[in-house]
């Protein structure tokens, strides 16, 4: 079992213990990081919310935004954040709950505070601009795609025929990779990811695992292979894969489980034999 | 025709695939969404996406007998001629999406997987994992990505569709909202596409995402767009209760073969995997020998109820029964339906590969949605082209006909000239009840199919509307926002105003009242109620007066739009005095050819703010309404064989 694994299973345990100790009926505290707007400053809020049978982090919010009076009695206004599907396949609705980066929609209220009185704390992701609140704006991992070309480029929509044949195995590692949500944690966990001043530099910065990963399930296709190249061009280049410390954080909190390590390793090898093939046949 | 632009108003299936097949053909797109396109609602799709494959093919399966499977399980109430055209389509679409790169499972030797589903005898469902929807959802939008760097097509992600605009009667263009800076906007076009899918909301809890409410198709119906069957909800037979949400257990889990069960004695408390098999009662399989635990979901769901509300034989005396995997092999059950397996794991916290799952309907699709119109093809069974039987189910293909005029303007085209309706949003594919992995289907058809009538469409698109036209129709959004903004201010603090406890009390209503079985007084009552939250909602008083990224002015916007939306499905739920697919009436519990072979088409009337319906007779059907029983044992005794050759 791998050390991944291991924190995984345990982590696991933990959530299944306490929900087996959790207390119906009970109410737990909401600590939550509120602010404005970009350049506004933050506050913390904290309000007691009454916990049903089966609460999540969403249904608890939804019940805040009913009901905005914090613990001291005061108006104030609903949270912000982003969610769409409610169950952990749309990647909206990432935040730092317990210091920890996760989804909130999947996040069981019995599992993080089973007692009377627990608290959880929500915070917005700290790799991205702060929209309002809990929500934040995400537009830099979804440019990385660009950068690495992450699609097949494929002659046209009109009908000719049928893809590449593939074996079960292949299919697997492909679908592996390709049920990632685009959620950002582990952007969030990355300690060579950073949110710098300059707006500017961020299509320069590190481009992040998930990219990454992004661009081996397209250097995985039959046809997505055109495009090899020019993708380990762009991960040879300033903020490509060499940027990787290898600190293994992003794989550890990714909830679709996607062998982030596994594809930084791949890509690492295929960007050193890029560049060896590309200095001998001196095409860069 | 160089300026003209098209905007697509929703990034799903649907509007992704609509701007794929625009973008391609040199026209540029305007793409709005409410959230990143990689977000929306198509991406919980889970099953899989049916066509005519050449395994099934050999076995007796045809194109045909897939728009005929579609039809009868929509109960007669599809338009017949678009059905007949998807079918025909569906296998190069996958073929399309095989290319695009979506992993669909294998099988050893290398050729795409396929799965059963309901309301077919025949495997001939493609799927990749439990998450098609995701996958497919993911190729479209890599493909949107590529073209959004090629500048063909501009995204406006976080963008709120507030209304169309309409000059001389064509639509001209849209109002949109910034959802971040709350900036409001009009953008102009030759032509727009609705493709912002159903209206889940409406119910409070089903198996939709949280943007599923219908506002903007209700805000289309507001401003003149007719509105078809919108009394055809249907109900999954298979969603987990929740607090928040009603998450599906896909079909799929039957058509790998689940099973559904309660104990045959009530009130059986031993844990499920102790009762012995005679002690079980398989009522799917004992009602319906033929097609067994994968019947169509209408029929699906009134047995569950029936079981747990009329027999009172729901599991723990609760409205649940079992749907059982534990017969399978854990690892075979990994690699074809892991995904919904661990969201059932991660909810309830109990392993479904070992312990049967408990489960319930839940509010799942809209059939019903934005009336749309077509040009029928040369395909016609009473005059048959060479090698071609008039009346017996013989594939037919491109080469045998058409079911729609290929590139036809009014292809899916709403009521209003220019604005079209694609996906969910639109009402003619699956009539009174969609075939599990139909829906998929029919987004992308549409998308790709009927593209095209739109890039035909602006090309005699000529006359630019004057500017004051998209001044006043922001004039008038801007001052509804004003309004809305104005109410949090010297309210009454009275919790019957408060926009969540109105949505709230819509959707419990809409759910008593609406769903597995209707009454007329019940129905009567529920547009009472909902007269008297429109009336509430007048006075609503807004928690929120932020001018940045106000979150509750958007949900509350859509809350006054799904009230109207709310009336036309009560109203056409009222006046349809029969039972067909998901309307089930109990005080009249027979279709009814005569009165209702029909399409309810309702109007807004601006007047009283209530919905006008009409009954409009369904347009030139390829093949007639018979009986849809699949087989029930108590109607008619049939075997496998001959409930295979009657659908
Ligand atoms: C849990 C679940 C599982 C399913 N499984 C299957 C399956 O296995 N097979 C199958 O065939 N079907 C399945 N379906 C049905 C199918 O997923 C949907 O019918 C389909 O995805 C709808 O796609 P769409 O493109 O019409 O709309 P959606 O995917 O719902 O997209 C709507 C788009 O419109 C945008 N939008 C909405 N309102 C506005 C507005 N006011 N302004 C701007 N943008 C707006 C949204 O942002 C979004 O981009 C399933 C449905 C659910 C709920
Ligand atoms: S392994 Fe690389 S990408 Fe992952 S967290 Fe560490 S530095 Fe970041
Ligand atoms: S790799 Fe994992 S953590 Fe990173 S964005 Fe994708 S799903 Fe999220
Ligand atoms: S809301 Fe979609 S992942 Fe949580």
């Amino acid at each position: 079992m791998s050390s991944t694994e291991a924190l995984r299973e345990h982590e696991a345990q933990e959530r299944k213990a306490n929900r087996a100790r959790a207390k119906a009926g009970r109410s737990v505290i909401f600590k939550i990081i509120r602010c404005d707007g970009p350049g506004k400053p933050s506050r913390w809020e904290s309000f007691k919310v009454p916990v049903e049978p089966g609460s999540n982090v969403i249904s608890c919010l939804k019940w805040i935004a009913a009901n905005p009076v914090t613990i001291d009695g005061k108006q104030t206004t609903p949270p912000v954040w982003d969610s769409g599907c409610l169950e952990e396949v749309c990647g909206a609705c990432t935040m730092v709950i317990n210091g920890k980066v996760r989804q909130s929609c999947s996040c069981l209220i019995d599992e993080y505070a089973p007692l009377e009185g627990d608290t959880i704390t929500l915070e917005p992701m700290s790799k991205f601009p702060v929209v309002r609140d809990l929500w934040v704006d995400r537009a830099r991992l979804f440019n990385a795609l660009k950068r690495v070309k992450a699609w097949v480029p494929i002659d046209s929509t009109y009908a000719q025929g049928a893809g590449p044949k593939e074996s079960p195995e292949h299919q697997q590692t492909r679908y592996r990779l390709s049920e990632c949500m685009s959620c950002g944690c582990c952007l969030e966990a990355c300690p060579q990811y950073n949110i710098e001043e300059d707006e500017s530099k961020w299509d320069e910065s590190f481009i992040g695992a998930h990219a990454i990963s992004q661009a081996r399930l397209f250097n995985e296709h039959e046809t997505g292979k055109r495009l090899k190249g020019e993708r380990l061009e762009e991960l040879s280049d300033k903020g490509g894969v060499g940027d990787c410390g290898n600190a293994q954080n992003c794989v550890k909190v990714c909830p679709k489980h996607i062998p982030l390590t596994e594809s930084i390793g791949a890509m690492g090898r295929a960007t050193t034999i890029h560049a060896i093939a590309s200095f001998f046949t001196g095409k860069k | 025709m160089s300026d003209n632009r098209v905007i697509v108003v929703g990034g799903g299936l649907a509007g992704l695939a609509a701007s794929v097949r625009i973008a391609e053909s040199g026209v540029p797109v305007d793409l709005f969404s409410m959230v990143p396109v990689k977000r929306s609602h198509s991406v919980c799709a889970q099953g899989g996406i049916n066509a005519c494959n050449e395994i099934a093919r050999q076995q007796g399966y045809s194109e045909y007998e897939h728009f005929d499977e579609t039809i009868y399980g929509g109960d007669f109430l599809a338009d017949q001629h678009p059905v007949l055209e998807m079918a025909n389509w569906a296998p190069k679409i996958i073929d399309l999406l095989d290319r695009m790169g979506v992993p669909f499972n294998r099988t050893h030797e290398g050729f795409r997987d396929l799965r059963l589903f309901g309301g077919s005898l025949f495997k001939r469902t493609h799927f990749a994992g439990a998450t098609t929807g995701q996958q497919l959802l993911y190729a479209l939008d890599e493909q949107t990505r590529r073209y959004e760097t090629e500048g063909k097509v501009t995204k406006y992600e976080f963008w709120e569709f507030l209304w169309p605009i309409t000059h001389e009667g064509r639509c001209v263009g849209i109002v949109a909202q910034d959802m971040r800076t709350m900036q409001i906007r009009a953008f102009r076009a030759s032509a727009v596409v609705m493709a912002t899918g159903g209206c889940g909301l409406v119910f409070g809890k089903s198996t939709n995402s949280v943007i599923c409410t219908g506002g903007a198709a209700s805000r289309c119906y507001q401003a003149g767009a007719a509105y078809g069957n919108p009394e055809m909800v249907q109900v999954h037979p298979t969603a987990i209760p929740g607090a928040d949400k009603l998450r599906l257990m896909s079909e799929s889990a039957r058509g790998e073969g689940g099973r559904v069960w309660v104990p045959r004695k009530k009130g059986d408390t031993r844990n499920p995997v102790d009762i012995p098999e005679e002690e079980r009662w398989y009522f799917l399989e004992e009602r319906y020998p033929a097609y067994g635990n994968i019947v169509p979901r209408d029929i699906a769901t009134r047995e569950i109820f029936d079981v747990c509300v009329n027999e009172g034989m729901g599991v723990d005396g609760q409205n649940q029964v079992y749907l059982d995997l534990t017969h399978r092999d854990p690892d075979y059950l990994t690699v074809k339906l892991g995904g919904i397996l661990d969201i059932y794991e991660k909810f309830v916290g109990v392993d479904p590969r070992f312990t049967p799952m408990k489960i319930f309907p839940a509010v799942h699709y809209s059939m019903g949605g934005l009336w749309t119109d077509y040009t029928p093809g040369d395909y016609n069974p009473d005059a048959p082209k060479p090698g071609h039987k008039s009346g017996s189910p013989i594939p037919v293909d491109a080469q045998k006909g058409h079911g729609l005029t290929i590139g036809a303007t009014n292809n899916m085209m709403t009521s209003i000239p220019g604005l079209y309706a694609f996906g969910e949003v639109n009402f003619a594919y699956h009539g009174a009840n969609r075939l599990g992995a139909n829906a998929l289907l029919s987004c992308i058809f549409d998308g790709l199919c009927n593209g095209v009538s739109v890039v035909n469409y602006i090309k005699d698109v000529k006359e630019e509307a004057p500017q004051g036209v998209f001044d006043e129709a922001v004039r008038s959004e801007q001052a509804k926002h004003d309004k809305l903004v104005a109410s949090t201010s010297g309210g009454t603090g009275d919790k019957a105003y408060n926009p969540y406890q109105i949505a709230k009390e819509l959707g419990d209503e809409m759910t008593a009242a609406s769903t597995v079985v209707k009454t007329g007084p019940r129905l009567e009552q529920a547009i009472a109620k909902i007269g008297e939250l429109m009336q509430r909602f007048g006075k609503v008083e807004l928690g929120d007066a932020a001018s940045w990224t106000n979150q509750s002015l958007s949900f509350t916007r859509a809350t006054g739009d799904m009230l109207k939306i709310a009336d036309a499905i009560l109203r056409a739920g009222l006046l349809r005095e029969e039972s067909r697919g998901a309307h089930f009436r109990k005080d009249f519990p027979e279709r009814d050819d005569s009165r209702f072979f029909k399409t309810s088409v309702a109007r807004y009337n601006p007047e009283t703010g209530k919905s006008d319906i009409e009954f409009v007779p369904v347009k030139a059907p390829l093949v007639e309404p018979r009986a849809r029983t699949y087989g029930k044992s108590d109607t008619k005794k049939e075997t496998k064989e001959t409930a295979a050759a009657a659908s």
